[in-house]
């Protein structure tokens, strides 16, 4: 396909040449008739050649104006203007040639007049159909179906012509001036599209008033002219013969003339119109949501500056007063500060006062008032409260100096504004607050990252036994906590611990914890003394109202020896393998932190047992036995032991992963409520 | 859901505490709450748990929180009618060798005597 600007080119040259043959064409028939000599050539070729400058001139402008990015109706007048005046510049120039040579031989010499007149053909046309296409643009701007469809039909029976026109007619033929009647009529009827008109403002209406004029001057200048070559010599071709041409200017004349009146008329309601366009834009703008990183104040003056030219106001105070969001803020337009007070006071004191809102939704603290004022220099105000989420935030106050100075319309128009700024002011909050939340959403996946860390990340297995162990936080962080530490070569201390509560304060008393029992175990301390010290480090940690139960063990795999304490945590479970029996070990204890004084030690009772290889020794936290199902059955020590039975004869991962779907089982959800850990030791 | 009630008796002078439903994280505030008011108002007081179904550890915090308070204050407390499931939880962290408890209310009033 030939590009946009390709076809301008070639519409171009095209036109160029087929002009100049048209001329040479005519020029010599014109030639051979004043000689007498008979010429080959019939009528039909010189008019044919015409027609396809013509079309060569509709293909440029089409793809010159009609597909233009600028929509702009003035530059699109320009245009019509600036052709229209080098087709005048020309004509002028031709008139003045003739004026100097009137006398001369070359002044009246038929075959100089005649190409100086086909040169004035070529403008005219060139400048008709500029005309043309621009009127079309502004003919369907803001186009319909209906509307397309009809102007279709007009554009191609005004092509139509031109193959009318290749068969020479005299203008009094019927069949002429019937196509041409049919012509004005459709194009009557198009010319009262003239939408585009409304979308000037005054100062592009004065100007389009005057190219319009200009363009009708141009038109009747150029009619003078042809009409006067047309007296003055035998012509070889009258253009007005032509219906194209005379429905062209038809057109373009009642155009101008309806347009012309539009305009007029319109002039004096342009500035409502402009009015509405203003509001349009300004609550347009308030209705953008604020970007990132600027502040609600932007909004406010929006509001300020839109209300105050929305309703002509020559003074305004907008006041902004939110504890809760820590905003304070007082704008002004034309008007002091220190006297915003003194028109409050005559405000409450007027007379004349109007509350504006309706019965439903009166409340006495956010009230709209337009009231008429004494004794200041305004004399009526319009008040709005300005209110975010039902909570009153500020006070729009619009004054005037003329008494009533608000309508029902400024009332209406006000009233949207501040509510789109309330709007605009709310999902502003309401982002920002989503944003904290995000933050705090991260924060706490770090917190879950660094707690986890907390764990041990895998537990080695040893000669003496095989371990393994799972924990699960309800929340994004738990109160669990397990650790091994490896004394000597023979003994390992084991712990379990679960802090009272969930979620983050829960997290960082386990840490604590963490710390406790990092440094405790390092002096190789046996079980009770451990938790005496853990219970006094711990007493001057925690919360009034947190405490810690831990299970503490030491294993001696030299002499299969098991010495431990329990402060509080729920009772261990151990698996027999000889006689294949399950028990718990309900030793004495108390919580750590519960009893922050020296009388601790009495509430450490310390068991020893010795194990036996395959012995299988559980410990958990309460999320396990408290896990509820639907009927708020808690699982239990008694499911505990039995899943214990069942799966003991496995590996500690299996053993494991075997209580664990017994307890989703029975409770039926897919997560539990609370921090749950399961550790399992095996015995070799 | 946790279920506060108190009642106030002259003679003999004592302050009653009835705690149902669940005591867990959110609600235990509310616990806190009535033995607070119980240990301004009165230095007897029982607290009847017959109606408790459930009590979490941040529950059982609250309680611990004031076993010291009501040593200084030199505060009767006794605790008194606990399902043997609720009892268990108690028993467990060890609250049972610092709290009062009895099965019911008589031997809770015996017991402040």
């Amino acid at each position: 396909m030939i590009s946009q600007k390709g076809i301008i080119r070639l519409s171009v040259i095209l036109g160029i040449i087929f002009w100049s043959l048209f001329t040479i064409v005519d020029l010599m028939a014109l030639f051979s008739e004043l000689n007498g000599i008979a010429f080959g050539i019939p009528p039909f070729v010189s008019n044919a050649l015409l027609t396809l400058f013509i079309i060569s001139l509709i293909l440029f402008y089409r793809f010159n104006i009609g597909q233009a990015e600028s929509v702009n109706f003035v530059d699109l007048l320009w245009r019509v203007f600036v052709s229209g005046l080098i087709a005048t510049v020309v004509t002028l120039c031709i008139e003045f040639f003739f004026t100097i040579f009137a006398s001369s031989k070359v002044g009246s010499n038929t075959l100089v007049i005649n190409f100086l007149y086909h040169v004035n053909i070529g403008l005219v046309i060139a400048f008709l159909v500029s005309t043309f296409i621009v009127w079309k643009r502004l003919i369907l701007y803001q186009k319909n179906k209906s509307l397309l469809a009809t102007w279709q039909l007009y554009e191609y029976a005004l092509i139509g012509t031109l193959v009318f026109d290749l068969f020479s007619h005299n203008y009094q033929d019927p069949a002429f001036l019937t196509v041409y009647a049919i012509l004005v009529l459709i194009g009557l009827y198009l010319s009262f599209n003239l939408k585009w008109i409304a979308y000037l403002n005054f100062k592009q209406k004065w100007r389009s008033i005057l190219f319009v004029l200009l363009v009708i001057i141009y038109i009747w200048y150029f009619f003078k002219t042809l009409m006067f070559f047309s007296e003055k010599v035998q012509l070889v071709r009258d253009l007005l013969d032509s219906v194209f041409i005379l429905s062209l200017i038809t057109f373009i004349i009642i155009y101008c003339v309806i347009a012309l009146l539009v305009i007029l008329f319109n002039l004096p309601t342009t500035s409502v119109f402009e009015k509405k366009l203003e509001e349009a834009v300004n609550f347009q703008r308030l209705s953008q949501s604020i970007p990132a990183g600027e502040s609600e104040e932007k909004v406010y003056e929006i509001l300020l500056d839109s209300s105050v030219s929305a309703v002509y106001s020559e003074a305004a105070w907008l006041q902004i007063s939110d504890p809760n969001k820590n905003v304070e803020i007082t704008l002004t337009h034309n008007l002091d500060k220190e006297l915003i007070p003194v028109i409050s006071k005559a405000v409450n004191n007027s007379r004349f006062k109007k509350i504006l809102n309706s019965d439903f939704e009166r409340n006495p603290k956010s009230l709209k008032i337009s009231a008429n004022l004494k004794e200041v220099n305004f004399r009526s105000i319009l008040q709005f409260p300005v209110t975010v989420k039902g909570e009153k935030i500020g006070v729009l106050a619009l004054l005037k100096e003329v008494n009533d100075g608000f309508n029902k319309e400024m009332i209406d128009i006000i009233d949207t504004f501040v509510n789109q700024a309330s709007i605009s002011v709310e999902n502003f909050r309401l982002l920002n607050e989503a944003i904290i939340n995000e933050r705090y959403k991260e924060e706490l996946k770090i917190a879950n990252r660094v707690q986890n860390k907390l764990l041990p990340d895998r537990l080695e297995p040893c000669a003496a036994y095989d371990i393994h162990a799972l924990s699960q936080a309800a929340d994004e962080v738990g109160g669990d906590y397990y650790d091994v530490y490896q004394l000597d070569e023979e003994r390992t201390a084991l712990i379990i611990g679960d802090v009272s509560g969930k979620g983050t304060s829960a997290a960082f008393h386990m840490a604590q914890m963490k710390g406790v029992f990092q440094s405790l175990v390092q002096l190789d301390l046996d079980p009770k003394e451990f938790l005496v010290h853990a219970n006094n480090a711990l007493s001057r940690c925690l919360e009034s109202t947190s405490f810690i139960t831990v299970s503490f063990f030491v294993i001696d795999s030299k002499t299969k020896q098991i010495t431990f304490a329990r402060a509080g945590h729920c009772p261990s479970l151990y698996y027999c393998a000889e006689t294949g029996e399950t028990k718990y070990f309900k030793n004495r204890g108390l919580g750590l932190g519960i009893l922050r004084n020296f009388n601790f030690h009495k509430y450490v009772q310390v068991n020893e047992f010795t194990y036996q290889a395959k012995d299988v020794l559980v410990l958990y936290t309460d999320g396990i036995t408290e896990a509820c199902n639907d009927k708020k059955e808690q699982f239990g020590y008694d499911r505990l032991q039995s899943a214990l039975t069942k799966h003991a004869d496995q590996s500690p991962a299996t053993i494991q992963q075997g209580i664990i779907d017994d307890l989703y089982e029975f409770c039926g959800k897919e997560s539990l409520n609370d921090d749950y850990t399961l550790l399992i030791v095996k015995f070799n | 859901m946790i279920k506060i009630d108190n009642h106030i008796s002259d003679d003999p002078a004592y302050y009653q505490l009835s705690i149902g439903g669940e005591v867990d994280a959110s609600s235990s505030i509310h616990l806190e709450e009535g033995l607070k008011d119980a240990m301004a108002a009165s230095k007897k007081i029982i607290v009847d748990l017959t109606e408790l179904e459930y009590i979490s550890s941040a529950g059982l915090g609250v309680f611990m929180s004031i076993i010291q308070d009501l040593e200084n204050k030199d505060i009767k407390f006794v605790i008194y009618g606990m399902e043997p499931k609720v009892f268990e939880v108690f028993e467990i962290l060890g609250l049972n060798q610092l709290i009062t408890i009895k099965e019911n209310k008589d031997q809770a009033l015996e017991a402040i005597k």
